[in-house]
């Protein structure tokens, strides 16, 4: 009985966190796509909900009544199964994202290790769903977007190490009790520009939206899927940039940390500071895509390779070097 | 490389002004418009939906002259006509097929009575195609229907002919 008691309480955490997530991942497609049009002075959804609030869920209603097509001659087993990794994938990170000190749900003592981790196995979902098509555009997005995502996961790996370097802990509420003094954004700001675009095109957003240029692969890995198939791509998608924001905050501004800490900002809920960072980090990314020409490709795996690598590497060292000579390293 | 290129690159100054561009855009105010919700003002001279007028009497205008029909670069007119009682020539039978129709608006300039115009409408899709096989009957139904404005724009496009 006290064990299904257990389970239950668990299984309430979760969707007390999932429910939230997803939701949010439905306001925020809205508020890309109204962010983007204002930039281009274009009304945006406007009509759904009060400001088009609902148009995601209007959308996603559609999805749901559209009729899933399989390509007769794709593997029907990977194809089902790519939107689900993808989605899974893209919705467990979330486990271990520190709300406040005691508001999170998994917290593991190798927090960054496991939200890398999982972020970089997304790549799966796309490679599965390009492979499993069996369909030249599905194909090539897929092969483009796994380089892509393989190349810049480095450089944001170095950049976590750039981090933790000054932490001394992989746990990520410590990461954030850590910037109480200074957000690691300040001395680490080259780090975090980097961290933006790396980010950028991890999650396959202008101006590295390669694997689903429209001009040269039509939608790329997502060509052949359709209804609530295609939505759930949608939704990991949009669930993992929700998730780099998560993660550019916690990193580099100060997670659930309040800007100011005098009285009447403490009084605020760490949620709520969280919430409000990453937000602003995606209004960030919604501005990008308005503003940004799209990459070419050996354009792309030229800044990956051969600018952000070196760059995040030599400040690897100078981050070292520097704590080492001030006798700063963390120490537990 | 020269040096001021490069630190322009480094410091990414093209994408900061960008970025700042966007955020003043963001606040101007649109140059769209919440189409069902308004509309645009639409020219006197706009080539709408068809309409056949009648006179303030109630007597149609159109005299059957088939100029129209003769015109028709997409013969998308049919005309059949008959002497009524009173010996004045009437059409019995206007037909425009408004799926051949190009809206070019030369039916309009040929009519010597100013029987057939294009009226403002542009809103009139419909379900089937049977329903934009366009009979006299509705053509006068939406002269009837539309015209103060059709007067109006007449009057007003005066000038220019």
């Amino acid at each position: 009985m006290e064990y299904f008691t257990i389970v239950f309480q668990e299984i309430y955490k979760i969707l007390f966190l999932l429910v939230p997530v997803l939701v949010s991942v439905a306001m925020i497609v809205w508020l890309d796509r109204r962010v983007w049009a204002f930039v281009q002075k274009r009304q945006g959804p406007n009509v759904v909900g009060p400001f088009g609030l609902l148009q995601s869920l209007a959308d996603a209603l559609k999805y749901i009544f559209k009729e899933i097509i399989i390509p007769s001659s794709s593997n029907k087993v990977i194809f089902i199964l790519a939107p689900i990794v993808t989605m899974t994938l893209a919705l467990i990170s979330w486990a271990v994202i520190p709300f406040s000190a005691t508001q999170v749900l998994a917290d593991i003592n190798v927090g960054i290790l496991y939200l890398f981790a999982v972020s970089s196995l997304g790549v799966y979902g796309i490679i599965m769903g390009g492979w499993a098509s069996n369909s030249k555009y599905p194909f090539l997005g897929a092969i483009r977007s796994a380089a892509q995502m393989v190349s810049y996961e480095v450089s944001i790996g170095v950049i976590i190490i750039n981090v933790l370097l000054c932490v001394g802990s992989l746990n990520l509420n410590d990461i954030v009790i850590a910037q109480q003094n200074m957000w690691f954004v300040i001395p680490l700001f080259p780090m975090f520009v980097i961290f933006f675009i790396s980010a950028l095109a991890e999650t396959n957003r202008p101006p590295f939206d390669l694997p689903e240029a429209e001009a040269e692969l039509v939608a790329g890995y997502q060509t052949e899927y359709s209804g609530m198939m295609y939505a759930m791509f949608w939704l990991g998608e949009y669930a993992n940039i929700l998730l780099m924001c998560a993660m550019g905050s916690i990193l580099f501004l100060g997670g659930w940390l309040s800007p100011i800490d005098i009285y009447p900002f403490t009084l605020i809920p760490g949620a709520i500071w969280l919430i409000l960072k990453i937000l602003l980090l995606f209004i960030l990314f919604a501005l990008v895509k308005a503003i940004v020409p799209r990459y070419r490709y050996d354009q792309l795996m030229r800044l990956g390779w051969k600018v952000f690598l070196p760059l995040s590497l030599t400040w690897v060292v100078l981050t070292a070097s520097y704590l080492f000579y001030f006798n700063l390293l963390p120490t537990n | 490389m020269k040096l001021s290129r490069f630190l322009k690159t480094i410091f990414m100054t093209d994408f900061v002004g960008g970025l700042f561009i966007a955020i003043k855009e963001l606040f101007k105010s649109k140059k769209t418009i919440n189409y069902p919700f308004e509309k645009g003002k639409i020219s006197p001279r706009f080539r709408g939906e068809h309409a056949l007028r009648r006179y303030p009497d109630g007597e149609e205008r159109c005299i059957a002259c088939k100029l129209c029909e003769a015109i028709c670069p997409a013969q998308a007119i049919t005309i059949e006509s008959a002497a009524r009682e009173d010996g004045s020539r009437k059409t019995t039978r206007y037909d425009i097929d408004m799926m051949k129709c190009i809206y070019c608006g030369l039916c309009e300039e040929s009519c010597p009575v100013d029987a057939i115009v294009q009226g403002p409408n542009f809103e009139f899709s419909t379900e089937t195609r049977e329903e934009l096989y366009y009979t006299k009957e509705k053509l006068l139904d939406n002269g009837d229907r539309w015209e103060n404005v059709l007067a109006a724009n007449i009057k007003a496009d005066n000038p220019y002919r």
